[in-house]
């Protein structure tokens, strides 16, 4: 870059940054002030910050929900790594018939993102479970009613952890990330592995799962990320408070009509942004070079 | 299938894939089937009534009493769609390119600038709202002493549209910029330095090298946007306009900034109206499967990822 340019470079990262950055900055500044100038122009930072925090952590019951998104994002990340890499594993290091069927059956999900089957899914969760086998049966051996009736049975999981956890906890994209991974690792580590007389699980856990952590990562950074920001489907499925995710429950501190506590909602604002900030801080590295590697191949 | 099979067992694999399967089957191949038995109804769930009609649902949205009301929808969607993945987009490239040059405290400007990679859209809603708050938010309050002007930004339809765009648009930032800073490492500065040994200037050097060779990881980032508006824009505009207000005419059939998800959503769960709501959620449903394929047909062929 030559010299008489630099300016321009300056001058756009820095109108960039403040476009990208400014919301944050003032939703953070207006969290440390007092009530009083909160509702003024004023961007001098205050120092409320605690108080505020502390408002909207005790009093609107921000603990709860930022408790809630936690054990459902830990879940979903977690089982959803797990899961993803062990069907990746079986798509890369074995042969099975009608494996080029079950690879497609698993990417074609790829098209059919959760939104979409907002309606069905929701009556899946919702709906009560039959009452016995026999209820079931009857239903599931009439093929009129199963191929042209809406089926009248689901788990009963509104308001649950389960229902904002289970439905997520299978990924193409995992799937799909791990499979390209490991084709990329060469077939003699794993023949070695064999031929020292390593089983595939021993394979798993010693071998593959240590070469991984940068694909595991990458894919932990994401889903964490992507459930941690959920909004549509936990507000939906769940109505109770107590079981509701922070992303939902932002919204329940602003509530309706006047006299909006707008520090307090600030601080909640900044205290939610940060766990998603952290894991994607902490694990940029492995993201960065995660990413590169399975779109270098 | 290329595979890098080393193992032998028969039932190993089956039980390493079955998990996953079983989710999928359960929670996404069987709602799938459902939605489209669902759009043959006409139920409501506060009546509690249920009528086979057919594909009458998916004729209703175009033709009759409603269809004028998803008309507009469907082109706000669009429109909607456009501008947050184009703008979003020129504007995270030239962001991109212009920090992974090597500047003075390129790190803190590329720290500044993915760092929002994390942002929800309930987040980015909320602080809009307080933001534009015609009373007491910071933007009126600068415009009311420089101007005298107070917008009421979220009631005056066109700019509660424009808002909501913005708002869609700065959300996904961060998340467009982490990825073009990511591509942007890999390519080698050796083309950059010979194209303007050879007298590129800055523009030619933009256009002809970094953009063409952004073109895989734009068209990664054209998809993940896309999916973005349609669907994670729902907590952007539920928050902030819970899709109103009304336009003018022709724009009166339906809040403006009402995209089809949310359409869906006060359909099917608000209204209880679950056979139209499954109607146009399969719609959406197929321009998804039509994008897809676009991705991989295109994909290809232009991009250089996948194997080879």
């Amino acid at each position: 870059m030559k010299r008489q340019n630099s300016w321009i470079v300056h001058t756009v990262l820095i109108i960039g940054c403040v476009l990208v950055t400014f919301p944050i900055f003032f939703a953070l500044i207006k969290a440390t002030q007092a009530r009083a100038d909160i509702l003024t122009p004023s961007l001098i930072p205050g120092t409320e910050l605690l108080k505020n925090v502390q408002a909207v952590w005790f009093e609107a019951s921000l603990w709860k929900f930022m408790r809630n998104s936690f054990i459902v994002a830990l879940a979903v990340t977690i089982g959803k790594t797990f899961l993803s890499l062990l069907a990746g594993m079986a798509l890369v290091y074995f042969r099975f018939p009608f494996k080029r069927f079950v690879f497609g059956f698993i990417l074609l999900t790829l098209m059919m993102p959760t939104e979409v089957l907002l309606i069905p899914l929701f009556d899946l969760i919702s709906q009560q479970p039959p009452q016995s086998w026999e209820a079931f049966y009857q239903w599931f051996l009439n093929p009129r009613k199963v191929l042209l009736e809406p089926s009248p049975f689901g788990f009963g999981w509104a308001n649950t952890y389960w229902a904002i956890i289970v439905p997520f906890l299978a990924s193409a994209t995992g799937t799909f990330l791990f499979r390209q991974h490991f084709m990329a690792i060469p077939k003699s580590l794993a023949d070695a592995s064999r031929i020292d007389g390593a089983t595939p699980l021993q394979f798993l856990s010693r071998v593959l799962i240590p070469m991984s952590w940068n694909t595991i990562g990458a894919l932990a950074v994401i889903q964490f990320v992507y459930v941690w920001d959920q909004y549509l489907w936990p507000k939906v499925i769940i109505r109770r408070e107590d079981y509701q995710v922070v992303q939902v429950g932002l919204n329940l501190i602003i509530g309706t009509g006047e006299g909006v506590q707008w520090g307090y909602v600030m601080a909640g604002a900044i205290l939610t942004l940060i766990p998603p900030m952290l894991v994607f801080a902490l694990l940029q590295e492995q993201f960065m070079r995660g990413f590169a590697l399975s779109e270098s191949k | 299938m290329k595979d890098n099979a080393a193992f032998k067992s028969r039932f190993l694999p089956w039980l390493l894939l079955l998990p996953s399967l079983i989710i999928l089957l359960v929670f996404i191949y069987f709602p799938a089937i459902q939605a489209f038995i669902l759009s043959l109804y006409r139920s409501n769930l506060r009546l509690g009534t249920r009528q086979f009609v057919g594909f009458d649902n998916f004729v209703a949205l175009f033709s009759g009493p409603f269809s004028d009301t998803y008309r507009q929808i469907i082109l706000q969607s669009f429109v909607f769609s456009a501008l947050v993945v184009i703008i979003g987009l020129s504007l995270s490239v030239v962001l991109a390119t212009f920090a992974s040059q090597k500047v003075r405290g390129a790190r803190i400007y590329r720290l500044l600038l993915i760092w929002p990679f994390a942002l929800s859209p309930a987040v980015a809603a909320t602080i809009f709202l307080f933001l534009f708050n015609p009373e007491v938010g910071g933007v009126n309050m600068v415009l009311n002493s420089l101007f005298g002007i107070k917008p009421r930004w979220l009631d005056t339809p066109w700019l509660a549209f424009m808002l909501v765009v913005f708002a869609a648009v700065w959300k996904n930032l961060g998340y467009n910029i982490v990825f073009y800073l990511a591509a942007l490492q890999n390519i080698p500065g050796e083309y950059a330095e010979a194209a303007s040994i050879d007298g590129a200037n800055v523009f030619q050097r933009f256009f002809r090298i970094t953009l063409p060779m952004l073109s895989p990881m734009t068209f990664f980032l054209l998809f993940t946007n896309l999916t973005f508006s349609f669907f994670d824009a729902f907590g952007i505009i539920d928050i902030m306009t819970s899709g109103g207000p009304i336009g003018r005419p022709p724009l009166d059939n339906a809040g403006v900034s009402t995209i089809m998800m949310y359409q869906v959503f006060k359909e099917g769960i608000q209204a209880g109206r679950s056979g139209f709501a499954a109607a146009l959620s399969l719609f959406i449903l197929g321009i998804v499967i039509i994008i897809t394929i676009f991705q991989f047909k295109f994909g290809s062929r232009n991009v250089q990822f996948g194997d080879n």
